[in-house]
């Protein structure tokens, strides 16, 4: 069993604080002059500009950077690099700044590098399927891109209206489509990265099968911009089905939950797209401040299912008859199906709101945690018991499909007695059940030192090798995903 | 109360499906083009269940005019709560022309035959927005009509409607028998859930033609063309007055 090691200095107050300034330089007016000749018009120092990039979706992290730059080419971003690396200057690469984790804003005054001019689609092949795209390209607007031609993007997250493609890979985005399609692992070909020096590495291949030497793309992959900037992606992206039905259902107990799961794999199968749950806090926080309608009775947990396939009166008769079976078992309380794409979108929202409607209640402290899938709920449960009324919600949601739970636990505001109680606590009760304490978010700056609750020493010892070998100043997205003290 | 209410519910592509104007202009594609029930529909269905839930209707009766798949769009309702549907077939050639005054024959025909003492329906449908069968049905039954209502309720043999009109909200009282078209903000449809939708499959839906009516659906109505709405240009930024003046000058708006 994993024990975390101590922390050494700094921050033993919380290890998911800011840590001590790093010996980067500062900006200089050459500098800017440098910048302002590379990217006219596209170097901003208004304060009020940079505003909006310098704080966290979540407005929990909040940084001071002093330069926001927004290329629209590779070249422009080696060339940033090039200078950075030789000037000593720290960057915090930045896509649509929805990450979770304090990844995707500077901590003290790094550049922001932002992709959002790198937003051209490439190249599509309608008969392979596979896309190439600059990585500041908005996920829905891809989608949107994509179902015009009869396709779809491999994956699907509620941030979809404003990340990056570029921040999805270098974060391994998981979503709500994983559990049909798969991660980022399998459905990105090929990408392109500048590293830390302005050194271009164009992997970029748009090939299905390519065993020819080391797979260089895996390290990019989930490196939350620490070991190189993604500038293109090439993935491969599923056909678009012809038929697509959500099922809403609500059910008396995580146990009964779990056996809908285990039928729905068996008699849905290969049209399986989506499984996904919230319990009955989030369904409360959801009609109190979004003010949106339970579409059923009241349930202790509620379920969406997506099937998508390529007929739809297969699809409606599989659906139907696994209905009719979890009904008359009584797995299932009560439930609604929608067909019409309204409607689909209705059942949806209330799923993909949940993170929304938590953001009223005050400071949210968010856990994502990887467990068996069985013991998804009784983390949930536990901490209800443990905080006691320290906490105002403890609830519960995500992919429980693939063994994701999502904790979030609000407090009026920002508690450091309820956070205590909270960590370790949480990280350890995932250790002892060897969890993951970070699914799909990552460890951007809040979660760096927690590592060792996942990941053995000797693994992450490898990790800071290869980011000194590949960012040997540390100036990609310093303070984030590596821990303070590497043993 | 022993009334019995009609409600007319029409298949329509769906609200957000984007829609694509058929290569000859025609028509628009309709093949393999998500359906579902008119949004308007589905308020009048809601309000008919509401008034059963209120003891103060008896019997609902769906009906759907249009080919085999209107079944689906008649078992939604009679899964929203409904107790019967009724299919009057209609297709090919007959289906594409068919509109408001046919329709409204058959609603006619149907409210005399079933002895309807009130009939609901959208105020319009989203494919054609005419906006025309509410009325053009209580003029052939020579029953009064509130149409375009935010708010119904039945006051012992009569109704009161509320309507939407353009200077705010009207509110009227009319005898029953009678027609109301449904408005938006007259309710909210319920999801229609699993154990109402498992008894659906257990209710009955008639099959009815027409010429059983006595109702001759051909049209009087010929569609020329159906273009798409012209694509909207992009705006230009200027930087100064002058800059502004000019264009204007330029593009002959000044």
């Amino acid at each position: 069993p994993l024990k975390p090691h101590p922390q050494r200095n700094g921050s033993e107050r919380n290890p998911g604080a800011a840590p001590p300034r790093l010996p980067f330089s500062r900006v200089t007016r050459e500098d800017l002059a440098f910048f302002r000749t590379l990217l006219p018009g596209r170097t901003i120092t208004d304060p009020d500009l940079l505003k909006s990039s310098n704080v966290d979706w979540l407005k929990t992290v909040e940084g001071n950077s002093e330069v926001l730059l927004r290329p629209k080419t590779t070249e422009e971003v080696s060339q940033i690099l090039r200078h950075c690396n030789e000037r000593n200057l720290a960057v915090c690469p930045q896509g649509g700044n929805t990450g979770l984790v304090g990844g995707s804003v500077p901590v003290f005054d790094e550049i922001i590098l932002s992709t959002s001019l790198m937003n051209q689609v490439i190249t599509f092949d309608n008969i392979s399927g596979i896309l190439t795209c600059q990585a500041g390209c908005v996920l829905e607007n891809l989608s949107n891109y994509l179902e015009e031609r009869d396709f779809i993007m491999p994956l699907d997250l509620g941030a979809k209206g404003s990340c990056h493609i570029g921040g999805n890979v270098s974060t391994n985005a998981g979503g709500l489509r994983l559990l049909r399609y798969g991660s980022l692992r399998g459905t990105v070909l090929g990408l392109e990265v500048v590293l830390a020096d302005g050194r271009i590495l164009n992997c970029l291949a748009t090939l299905r099968k390519d065993n020819t030497g080391y797979d260089l793309k895996q390290l990019f992959i989930g490196s939350e911009g620490t070991l190189g900037v993604i500038t293109a992606v090439s993935i491969l992206c599923p056909r678009k089905p012809k038929a697509v039905n959500v099922a809403f259902l609500g059910c008396s107990s995580f146990q009964q939950l779990l056996e809908t799961f285990q039928c729905c794999r068996g008699m849905l199968g290969e049209i399986l797209s989506a499984f996904e749950f919230f319990d009955a806090s989030c369904m409360s926080l959801l009609e109190k401040h979004l003010k949106l309608t339970n579409p059923i009775t009241e349930s202790p947990f509620y379920i969406v299912i997506e099937t998508a396939g390529s007929n739809a009166t297969h699809d409606e008769e599989k659906l139907h008859k696994f209905l009719e079976e979890v009904m008359t078992s009584s797995l299932v309380t009560d439930g609604t199906v929608a067909t019409e794409a309204t409607k689909i979108k209705a059942l949806w929202s209330l799923r993909e709101r949940v993170t929304e409607a938590l953001t009223h209640e005050g400071y949210t402290y968010k856990y994502d945690i990887s467990l068996p899938v069985e013991k998804i709920y009784d983390l949930v449960q536990d901490m209800r018991g443990h905080l006691g009324d320290m906490a105002k919600n403890v609830v519960g949601y995500g992919h429980v499909g693939d063994g994701n739970l999502h904790l979030n636990i609000t407090s009026p505001s920002k508690d450091p007695a309820l956070l205590a109680a909270i960590e370790p606590y949480v990280y350890e009760w995932t250790s002892e059940w060897k969890g993951s304490i970070s699914a799909e978010h990552g460890l951007g700056l809040k979660k760096r030192n927690y590592i060792y609750y996942s990941k053995p020493s000797e693994a992450v010892a490898l990790m800071g090798s290869i980011k000194a070998m590949l960012d040997p100043k540390g100036i990609l997205n310093p303070y984030k995903t590596l821990p303070d003290n590497i043993h | 109360m022993s009334a019995r209410v009609l409600v007319g519910v029409k298949r329509v592509i769906d609200y957000a499906v984007k829609i694509r104007v058929k290569p000859d202009h025609t028509g628009v594609v309709t093949d393999g083009v998500k359906h579902s029930m008119n949004p308007f529909c589905e308020i009048a269905v809601e309000e008919a269940v509401k008034l059963k839930e209120k003891k103060l209707v008896k019997e609902v009766v769906a009906v759907s005019c249009g080919p085999q798949q209107v079944q689906e769009t008649i078992r939604t309702a009679l899964a929203m709560g409904a107790d019967r549907g009724i299919h009057v077939e209609v297709s090919g050639k007959d289906y594409e022309t068919l509109g408001p005054l046919q329709v409204s024959k058959i609603l006619a025909a149907l409210a005399k035959k079933e002895q309807a003492d009130l009939i609901i329906l959208g105020k319009q449908a989203i494919d054609d927005d005419c906006n025309q069968t509410g009325q053009m049905t209580a003029a052939l039954l020579d029953w009064p009509q509130g149409t375009f209502a935010s708010e119904v309720n039945i006051e012992a043999d009569k109704l009161k409607v509320v309507r939407e009109v353009d200077g705010g909200l009207e509110t009227i009282k009319i005898k029953l028998p009678a027609v109301v078209t449904a408005d938006l903000r007259l309710n909210t449809p319920r999801y229609a859930t699993l154990p109402n939708i498992m008894k659906a499959k257990k209710k009955k839906i008639a099959n009815v033609k027409p010429a059983d009516l006595g109702v001759d659906v051909s049209s009087r109505l010929e569609v020329l063309k159906v273009d798409e709405p012209p694509q909207r240009q992009g705006g230009v930024k200027v930087e100064t007055v002058n800059d502004l003046v000019r264009k204007l000058k330029e593009a002959g708006r000044i």
